[in-house]
C-alpha cells in the first residue's frame, strides 16, 4: 500500500506499524512514532494496522535549545 | 540549588545542544561549563538511525535531559511532540514550547496554557517558554506548572533580558516558584543580571554554541551564574542617586 513517512511518499508491504518500521529499515532504531498526527506508543505498534493513505511521521533524539 | 520538579541540578546552567562545530566541541563545552541539564529535541529520522548517534553523545554528558517541542505552532504538535520525546528520552520532563509568530518565535500563550493544562494531567512535568507576563505566568500555575521560563529575549537574538523591570516584577510576583530564564541571553554578563535579580537557572544554547569558542563561553556563562548567585545570596546594596563617600570622613586633616 502506499503512505506517507515523513513527508515522502512511500510503497509497502507491511500490514502493521511495528512490520513497516522495520520494512523501512528502522530495525532496532531508538525512535517515536505517529499516525495521521496521533502518537502510537511503541507498545502498541504490533497491534497497529495501517491504512492506504497513512501519514506516518518517525522521529529519533536530535540537538535541541 | 534550587529545585525542578522535585530535582536538584548541580549547576544554573541549562545548556543546548544545537549548532556546535562538532560533537566533541558539545561535549568539550558541556565539560567546562558544569551545565546541569542537557536540552534535547526530536525530528524526522532517516532509515538507517543518525539519531542514534546524537543520542550516545547525550548520554555521556550523564545530565539530565530536557526535551523540547521547538517548532510546533499549535497545542496538538506541542503535546504530540510532548508524548514522543517522553517515550524517546524517558523523561517527564518537557521544555513546552508553542510558538505564536514566526519571526519572534513569541509564545502563543494562549496555546501554551491550553496545552500545559492537558500536559500536567497526563503526569508531564511542564518546563512552559513563557513571557514575562504576570497573567500568563498565573494561569501556567493554575494549570499546574511548578516552574516557569520566561523569555530574556526571542530566541537566538542575544539581545539579553529585554524587559528587566517586567522580569523583575514577575519575580516579585511569585517569590516561591522556581523560573529559569530562557532565551535571548548572548553574554555572561545577562546571565549574571539574572542570578542577581532572583531567577534560579539560565537556558541558553546559541551564545554558547555560536561563540567563536564554545568551551571557553560556556565555562564564562558558569562562572557568571556563579557570581550572580552568590551576589544574591550575599543581599546586595540599595542604589542610591547621590554619592556617600566610603572613606571615613571624621580624622580628615585639614591642610589648607
Amino acid at each position: 500500500m502506499r503512505i506517507t513517512v515523513n513527508g515522502e511518499t512511500a510503497e509497502i508491504r507491511s500490514a502493521t506499524l511495528a512490520a513497516a518500521i522495520e520494512e523501512l529499515g528502522y530495525g532496532e532504531a531508538r525512535v517515536a512514532t505517529a499516525v495521521n498526527e496521533t502518537f502510537v506508543p511503541s507498545a502498541l505498534r504490533e497491534g497497529h494496522e495501517l491504512s492506504p493513505g497513512d501519514r506516518l511521521e518517525i522521529l529519533a533524539p536530535r540537538q535541541g535549545g | 540549588m534550587t529545585a525542578f520538579y522535585g530535582t536538584e541540578i548541580a549547576s544554573p546552567l541549562m545548556l543546548g545542544t544545537a549548532q556546535y562545530p562538532s560533537p566533541r566541541v558539545l561535549s568539550e563545552a558541556f565539560r567546562r561549563s558544569g551545565a546541569g541539564v542537557a536540552t534535547v529535541s526530536i525530528r524526522r529520522e532517516a532509515s538507517g538511525g543518525a539519531g542514534s548517534g546524537f543520542w550516545n553523545v547525550v548520554r555521556e554528558l550523564g545530565l539530565p535531559v530536557l526535551p523540547n517541542t521547538a517548532g510546533c505552532h499549535s497545542v496538538r504538535e506541542a503535546v504530540t511532540t510532548a508524548h514522543m520525546a517522553r517515550e524517546l528520552f524517558g523523561t517527564p520532563w518537557i521544555k513546552l514550547e508553542v510558538i505564536g509568530h514566526a519571526d519572534t518565535l513569541q509564545p502563543d500563550p494562549f496555546g501554551l496554557v491550553e496545552a500545559a493544562r492537558i500536559l500536567v494531567e497526563e503526569d508531564f512535568c511542564v518546563f512552559p517558554y513563557t513571557t514575562e507576563d504576570g497573567i500568563v505566568a498565573g494561569r501556567l500555575l493554575e494549570a499546574g506548572c511548578e516552574v516557569l521560563m520566561p523569555w530574556g529575549a526571542p530566541i537566538g537574538t542575544g539581545l539579553g533580558l529585554n524587559n528587566p523591570y517586567g522580569l523583575r516584577t514577575l519575580r516579585a510576583q511569585f517569590p516561591d516558584v522556581p523560573m529559569v530564564i530562557d532565551a535571548g541571553l548572548g553574554l555572561p554578563s545577562q546571565a549574571a543580571r539574572a542570578m542577581e535579580m532572583g531567577f534560579d537557572a539560565v537556558l541558553l544554547n546559541t551564545a554558547v554554541a555560536k561563540a567563536g569558542d564554545p568551551a571557553a563561553m560556556a565555562e564564562g556563562f558558569a562562572r557568571a551564574l556563579e557570581a550572580g548567585r552568590l551576589a544574591r545570596a550575599a543581599d546586595p546594596m540599595e542604589p542610591r542617586d547621590m554619592a556617600a563617600p566610603s572613606t571615613p570622613v571624621l580624622g580628615l586633616a585639614v591642610l589648607e
